[in-house]
């Protein structure tokens, strides 16, 4: 080989002994991974493959134990509002209207709470107040349900009753605040077709998913970027300006998938309701009257002495309220991740 | 060359001004808070007046919002005294919101306040914590029986949903963050949407697997298991975000260093996010615990100390707050509430717990914590230097 006065390494590849184009070969980047790692890959996978065949076990295994009463039942499952399994007659029409009704009007109450509550944590409060509101709020999320439940029994429902007369003497003309064959206005009328009603359950369930609807929604306020807060700050915003023009359209996403996520907690709440409500089996839309069901008080309630058969329909009735939150979960956490990114914080 | 204009010059200040007076740069100033009382107190005068003499009888609730509302047309009007709609809309948008804040806090302080009272009866007799109801009647006062068996129950069924889901759920956890791609995405996406899922599914669930499908009996290990599958997502939604939370330039350190993932995971990313996690797993044991309609349906109802999970009906506390509640008996409605106050409690103390072990972001360290973090790094240092010396001498 001839000396060209190249270095010994270029001379190398300048001239490939095979006289074809230089060799190009690009190194790959990907790590070795060493067996510890090997193993621990493999273990992370197994763990999350058991989560999602546990979560996904749950539907399967609802659907086989309640397929003998939806094939006996057919379409007339979704329609029929009477619960009576042995007589063959049953169905979910009643009981998850009065899911809807329930959560609607938990809904109702509990988003401007937590609105309030997440802009008064992201914008308002005080350093040290924020720490302490924050952990109110967590407290709140984790105070058990059979104390709302006992709260809303033997307290609320009490107080609530002149509030709902009130209501359906005021705003009666509203055709589901009124209660038919009802005088409002007659104040020797007995009160006991206020007691127990869809409205009080409502507000009850409201405070129970009012912390996860404001802790989601405080995330996304406080990511609202501060170049656009003093943006709006120095074009003379007032701080409710700045709320209204940064904080709120940056946080509408988490708004929304906050509220939908309360929504569906509020459907498959259980306890509280069922503590409440005095069971009635027809699609009640008056929802200051006394008497409502919801799917989950249904199960809760007819789950002591069942046949087969009859728990086969409650496993129906089950599967239903499974597969509608978790089609509302997920439009909820769909909505909510689009909103956050997945990142790894650089801090 | 001497000009005669006057050129801007910097001149040191006057011995003799007087003491300077410090501007007030705070945003609320004085006759802010004036107006925000005298609106209050106007507000609150003027519901006594309405609810007396122009409604009839409102209920403490009706007050509560007849005086709200005033307050906030007064509120209103007194700003619009001095300023402009803008600062008038402004000012009415924080009360309203403040408002909405103290009603959340009010609403919590309430209840909670509510169970201990009415709980107070039951708590004060020692029997109620040591005693099972074996020997109470609906009719015994409240000398007799107790729910220790309740109290024991909810131990064991704790005890067994946290074996499960603490390594499951924080492994799942680790994975979601340290593996790419869209099969994590996707495993998020189900957990959280399974955060909802209704308790009473879950325990459907195991009751149909469990009991139904492999033959147990009611008791405490299925009732473990149904309050593990409502606790997996918690957890792990919980545990994920706060593993979100360790810095990258950690993570990407440890990886320069030569570790690999296991090792990197180990020793940086799972010790940084210590007290996050321990917060994650407190906080979820509180929503397990205080869970009843799972354990309604799996655990079955007994009023006899069983501290057996394999047999035998397993009472929780919540379980028996709710059975006792629903009875006629003044005295069992007491003995209700004496199991809801005593769940409660047990709820802040884990909160309490929580707290105190955790709550600080990702790598941020307890004085404790750091003292131990520079002895070890002290001890490394001198290590470090008695091998350097060994080398050198050798």
């Amino acid at each position: 080989m001839a000396d060209t006065g190249l270095p010994e390494f270029l001379e190398d590849v300048l001239h490939d002994p095979d006289g074809g184009a230089p060799r190009e070969r690009i190194r790959s980047a990907r790590a070795r991974r060493d067996r510890p790692d090997v193993v621990f890959g493999v273990g992370l996978r197994v763990a999350a493959v058991t989560v999602l065949l546990i979560m996904t076990t749950i539907g399967l295994f609802l659907f086989y134990r309640g397929s003998i009463a939806l094939g006996q039942a057919g379409p007339g499952f979704l329609t029929t509002q009477e619960w009576d399994p042995n007589g063959g007659h049953f169905g979910i029409a009643a009981v998850l209207t009065g899911t809807l009704l329930i959560a609607g009007v938990a809904v109702f109450f509990a988003v401007p709470l937590a609105v309030g509550v997440a802009l008064f944590i992201s914008e308002y409060a005080p350093r040290r107040i924020r720490g302490f509101m924050v952990n109110l709020v967590d407290l709140m999320a984790a105070v058990p349900s059979v104390v709302y439940g006992l709260w809303g029994l033997l307290l609320l429902s009490e107080q609530v009753i002149p509030v709902a007369r009130w209501i359906s003497a005021s705003l009666g003309w509203i055709p589901f605040l009124t209660i038919p064959d009802v005088d409002p206005n007659d104040p020797l009328a007995t009160e006991t077709v206020y007691k127990s009603s869809t409205f009080l359950a409502g507000i009850v369930v409201a405070l129970m998913i009012m912390p996860i609807v404001s802790s989601i929604m405080r995330e996304s306020f406080s990511q609202a970027p501060a170049g656009e807060r003093e943006g709006a700050y120095a074009l003379g915003a007032t701080k409710w300006g700045m709320i209204r023009t940064v904080v709120i359209p940056f946080g509408l996403g988490g708004m929304i998938g906050g509220t939908m996520l309360g929504l569906g907690r509020a459907m498959g709440e259980t306890i509280a309701v069922y503590m409440i409500i005095t069971p009635l089996f027809e699609i009640q839309p008056y929802i200051l009257r006394s008497g409502t069901s919801s799917v989950s008080a249904l199960i809760a309630q007819k789950f002591g002495a069942s046949t087969p058969f009859e728990l086969s329909a409650l496993f129906a009735a089950g599967l239903a309220l499974f597969a509608l939150t978790l089609v509302i979960n997920f439009s909820a956490s769909a909505v909510i991740a689009r909103t956050r990114s997945g990142a790894v914080s650089d801090a | 060359m001497t000009t005669t204009t006057s050129r801007p010059t910097t001149r040191t200040p006057v011995a003799d001004a007087g003491p300077e007076v410090r501007r007030a740069t705070s945003a609320g100033a004085r006759v802010d808070r004036i107006v925000l009382l005298g609106g209050l107190a106007s507000g609150i005068s003027l519901a006594v007046l309405l609810s007396t003499q122009v409604l009839t009888d409102p209920g403490p609730v009706g007050f509560v919002v007849v005086a709200y509302l005033c307050f906030l047309a007064v509120y209103g009007v007194l700003v619009a005294l001095g300023d402009d709609l803008l600062v008038v809309r402004d000012k009415i948008a924080q009360v309203v919101i403040a408002g909405l804040a103290g009603l959340a806090l009010m609403a919590l302080v309430y209840v909670v306040l509510f169970t201990l009272f009415r709980g107070r009866d039951a708590l004060v007799n020692v029997n109620f914590f040591v005693e099972d109801m074996s020997n109470a009647g609906p009719l015994e006062p409240l000398s007799v029986g107790g729910i220790a068996h309740a109290a024991a129950g909810t131990m064991i069924e704790i005890a067994i949903a946290l074996a499960i889901t603490v390594p499951l759920g924080i492994t799942t956890a680790v994975f979601l963050n340290e593996v790419r791609g869209p099969f994590p995405r996707f495993v998020r996406t189900v957990c959280e949407a399974m955060t909802a899922l209704p308790s009473i599914v879950a325990g459907l669930f195991i009751y149909a697997a469990v009991i139904l499908g492999l033959g147990f009996d009611k008791s405490g290990f299925a009732a473990g298991l149904a309050i593990s599958v409502m606790m997996l997502p918690i957890i792990i939604r919980a545990a994920d975000v706060v593993l979100r939370l360790v810095p990258g330039s950690l993570r990407e350190a440890s990886l320069a260093m030569g570790a690999g993932q296991w090792r990197t995971v180990w020793h940086i990313v799972l010790p940084t996010a210590r007290s996050g996690l321990t917060t994650a797993v407190l906080l979820g044991t509180a929503r397990g615990m205080g869970e009843t309609s799972p354990v309604l349906i799996t655990a079955g109802f007994g009023s006899v100390l069983n501290l057996n999970p394999t047999s035998g009906p397993m009472v929780s506390l919540p379980l028996a707050a709710f059975t006792f509640s629903g009875s006629p008996e003044p005295t069992m409605i007491s003995r209700g509430f004496g199991a809801a106050a005593a769940l409660l409690l047990l709820v802040f103390v884990l909160f309490a717990l929580a707290r105190v072990f955790g709550g600080r972001p990702a790598g941020d360290l307890a004085p404790r914590q750091l003292r131990r973090r520079g002895e070890e790094s002290r001890r490394d240092a001198e290590r470090f230097l008695a091998r350097r010396d060994r080398g050198a001498g050798s």
